[in-house]
């Protein structure tokens, strides 16, 4: 029982589909375009040995993070799990510290200590990167009571997995932040698969945005694979919470095209199911085609962006790969903070 | 643009089986069309183009086996562009070694993309997570385990992997008794993440093989109860790192129920998975849980090394009335040993086994420390150094009896481990030895042990974080003080 995300649009709001501008698409283009070529980069590098351990790439899964990004401000908390590399990317960090985090070296994100499951960004506030299925959800509630505790008026970002929706931390999180009506907006990026387990496989109630019902959270699905869709719904909710309304459920139908990880056989689906997702579905494709439509952009101009991502790519697989390692010393750093 | 490499699907992958080529010379191709498949004993994967180009060489046949990792298979050149030098095809690209700059001239070395192949394939091993990512610090060394006393002489013994010891143990112990059943994630459909379930599901179908949702608090919860109610379930953790979610079953519903029910309620079951250090995976995947489980009394743990350990201790504990911790090893799931094959081969847990005798030392390890350990053997001996080595196999109940009967010959003690030192398995032997063999002892009993850090990522300070043989060697020295 195949559940299109096509379909599931529909269910997001709105008989208009929601716009975005000229500036609008053309942002969305250039990052998810830069998620996927860096992506796939990091896919050849690990090919290569160069970047060790697992890499969960997030391939096809790009409107997700772009359109949320795109409805958040500033000052605004985020976190996920460790297919995060885009989350990265779209807020703005330098492509080669991310790559260099990949490889190991000391000009990564976390000084080549924490590797492709374990980045963070003070400055942006994003707190991981985190290895642990459904940790994460606990913790961006946690980042959500300090929001209102402190009364700085952010929110929450929470992202997490159809697998990791199955954690019972993620209902004792849920009820907590009902009760206490924290700012937090829960993504569930729903990409079909937690491994090789199918979601009709692990789980009772396979609509997530209803997860929420019984501590009377509101929740949608929306179609992630339209950015627009999901710039619109996030937009949707980010106010919900921000206006105290208490915490809010977003289920972003979406598809990973790669493996699990970098070596998963992946045979838990058909090519059929894979084929047919990036033929129709597939975010950036949609976007491109909306720009040429409009005239937001020629050919020229997009295969302009192109070449810029490239290079970006190019430059941060070169830094990645001739950086140095951490220094020996770095083994005994940052075990403790300063008192 | 690029040489299309050969790919590697791990970083254990060296080489490969180029199958079959999609393309043929002439083609163009653009980014995402599948160019080849290859074939590991693990997997079939396909290599995807990255960019687009025309295909203008191919550069290894089809049905090429032991490809290596990174040699040019085929070229892919964008629209206008000029053939590389013959010279720049043949150029072998950087090996496992990180390069530390791209290479000059014109030709990009580029590995093609790898997508996992869907579709009902041949046997794959089927990793999840599994990446198996672990390129062992150190070769396997040969060992072979003494017989156990009670074995029949001559008795026929049989090669296997660590991974088929424990299917094996598994199989024959469902046979056996119907009470017993798997749970876990990935155990029956996906045949277990790092494929040690393999084939279950196919015997015993799924009302035994059972699939849970990732919710390891839940499903060991479960486990325990259907313990109770008098099953044998054998909970498998993808890892020992997410039983970290379950460990308030695993210790206050299992380890705890015979004593305050006074006797009445037991909770007969197996938790089991990869425990310890895999290979660059970080500080939350990489963590020796040894130290953790042996401190809680009412949990038998048990840690084996060897392959024919790995089996009888597996079957001994799933026939045990207790709830038994048992710590598997990613890297050692490969590793090859001998297994009698006898029809039941049971062994005991709580008995450490004697690998080596010897009266100048006694070094003391379990599981992945075993390796070390015995390739310090190996080297201390051929330097005249007559060592005892003791594999404790079992962590709780801890065979000190052993250990410190070897002591008072030898009058010195080593320990080997992965785990933090504090109250480490190292730091409770010396306790012991110390308290009953202290007239025996001619040095500081000494623990050799992973570094008192989490785990880094960086290929250079993972190395530094792990114990090695070296530090086992120069421990040893230390102890029967003789020059480094
Ligand atoms: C507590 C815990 N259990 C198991 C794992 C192993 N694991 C890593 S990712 C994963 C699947 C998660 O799937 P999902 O939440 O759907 O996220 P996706 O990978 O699809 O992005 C599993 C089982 C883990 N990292 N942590
Ligand atoms: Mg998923």
């Amino acid at each position: 029982m195949a559940r299109k995300p096509a379909t599931k649009a529909e269910k997001s709001a709105l008989s208009n589909i929601p716009e975005l501008s000229k500036d609008e698409e053309l942002k969305a283009y250039r990052d998810m375009l830069l998620i996927r070529r860096f992506e796939e980069k990091a896919g050849q590098m690990y090919g290569m040995g160069l970047i060790g351990g697992f890499c969960h790439l997030y391939i096809g899964q790009e409107a997700v993070v772009t359109g949320i990004t795109m409805a958040s401000q500033k000052g605004d908390a985020q976190i996920t799990g460790y297919r995060d590399h885009g989350h990265m990317l779209v807020m703005g960090l330098d492509p080669k510290r991310v790559m260099a985090e990949l490889t190991g070296r000391q000009g990564g994100l976390s000084k080549g200590k924490g590797g492709s499951m374990h980045m963070f960004s003070n400055e942006h506030r994003f707190y991981g990167g985190n290895g642990i299925v459904g940790a994460q959800v606990s913790l961006g509630t946690g980042l959500a009571f300090a929001a209102k505790y402190r009364g700085d008026n952010s929110v929450s970002i929470t992202y997490f997995g159809d697998g990791a929706a199955n954690q019972g931390q993620v209902y004792e999180s849920f009820n907590m932040a009902k009760l206490w009506n924290l700012p937090v907006v829960y993504i569930i990026e729903n990409n079909r698969y937690a491994m090789g387990t199918s979601v009709e496989r692990a789980t009772a109630q396979q609509d997530f945005s209803k997860r929420g019902l019984s501590f009377n959270i509101q929740g949608e699905q929306v179609d992630g694979m339209d950015v627009r869709m999901v710039h619109d719904a996030a937009r949707r909710a980010i106010d919900h919470v921000r206006d105290g309304k208490g915490p809010y459920i977003l289920e972003m139908m979406t598809y990973r095209y790669r493996g699990h990880s970098m070596s998963d056989p992946a045979k838990y689906r058909s090519k059929d199911e894979v084929t047919t997702m990036r033929a129709e579905h597939d975010p950036i494709e949609q976007v491109k085609n909306r720009i040429l439509e409009k005239r937001y952009g020629t050919e020229d101009s997009l295969k302009a962006i192109e070449t810029e991502v490239r290079a970006l790519v190019t430059e941060a697989a070169d830094f990645a790969t001739a950086d140095t390692e951490p220094a020996p010393s770095e083994l005994w750093t940052d075990i403790y903070a300063d008192a | 643009m690029p040489n299309i490499l050969m790919p590697a699907l791990s970083p254990t992958m060296e080489e490969g089986k180029l199958s079959k080529w999609l393309v043929k010379v002439g083609d163009t191709v653009k980014p995402g069309d599948v160019l080849a498949e290859i074939e590991t004993d693990k997997a079939t994967m396909e290599v995807e183009s990255v960019d687009s180009g025309k295909v203008t060489s191919i550069l290894v046949p089809e049905g090429t086996e032991g490809v290596k990792v990174n040699t040019p298979i085929a070229l892919v050149l964008d629209e206008g562009e000029a053939a590389p030098t013959a010279e720049a095809v043949k150029d072998p690209s950087p090996g496992a070694d990180a390069p530390t700059s791209p290479p000059g001239g014109e030709v990009e070395q580029s590995a093609a993309a790898v997508t996992p192949l869907p579709g009902g394939r041949g046997p794959s091993e089927a990793r999840g997570e599994g990446a198996l990512p672990a390129a062992p610090a150190t070769p396997a060394p040969h060992f072979i385990p003494a017989a156990d006393p009670d074995l029949p002489a001559g008795v026929e013994m049989v090669e296997m992997t660590v991974r088929q010891a424990l299917n094996e143990a598994m199989a024959e112990e469902m046979r056996r008794d119907e009470d017993v059943f798997v749970m876990g994630e990935e155990v029956a459909e996906y045949q277990g993440a790092y494929k040690i379930t393999q084939g279950l599901l196919q015997e015993f179908g799924p009302q035994r093989v059972v699939d849970t949702p990732i919710t390891e608090h839940g499903f060991a919860g479960i486990g325990v109860g259907a313990a109770f109610a008098g099953l044998r379930p054998i909970v498998e953790f993808m890892t020992w790192n997410f039983a970290m979610q379950a460990i308030d079953q695993i210790i206050n519903s299992a380890a705890k129920q015979l004593y305050m029910s006074g006797g009445q309620v037991h909770a007969p079951i197996v938790f089991r998975g990869p425990n310890g250090v895999a290979s660059r995976v970080g500080a939350q995947h990489s963590q020796d849980y040894s130290a953790w489980y042996s401190h809680v009394p009412g949990l038998y743990v048990v840690a084996p090394f060897s392959a024919a350990d790995a089996k009888g201790l597996l079957k001994s504990a799933i026939r045990s009335n207790n709830p038994i911790v048992f710590l598997e090893n990613e890297i050692l799931y490969g590793s090859t040993g001998l297994v009698p094959k006898v029809d039941d081969f049971l062994l005991p847990i709580g008995k450490a086994r004697l690998a080596r005798a010897g009266k100048d030392v006694t070094i003391v390890s379990f599981s992945m420390g075993m390796r070390y350990a015995t390739q310090a053997t190996e080297k201390l001996v051929a330097a005249g150094v007559d060592v005892e080595l003791i594999d404790l196999r079992t962590l709780r109940p801890m065979d000190s009896a052993t250990v410190i009967e070897s002591v008072k010959k030898t009058g010195r003690l080593v320990t080997v481990e992965e785990g933090w030192p504090q109250g480490g398995i190292g730091a409770e032997l010396c306790a012991r030895v110390v308290a009953e063999a202290f007239d025996y002892l001619d040095a500081p009993p000494t623990r050799v042990t992973g570094k008192d850090v989490p785990m880094p990522y960086a290929a250079n300070l993972e190395k530094l974080a792990l114990p090695n043989v070296d530090e086992v060697v120069a421990a040893v020295n230390a102890v029967t003080y003789r020059g480094g």
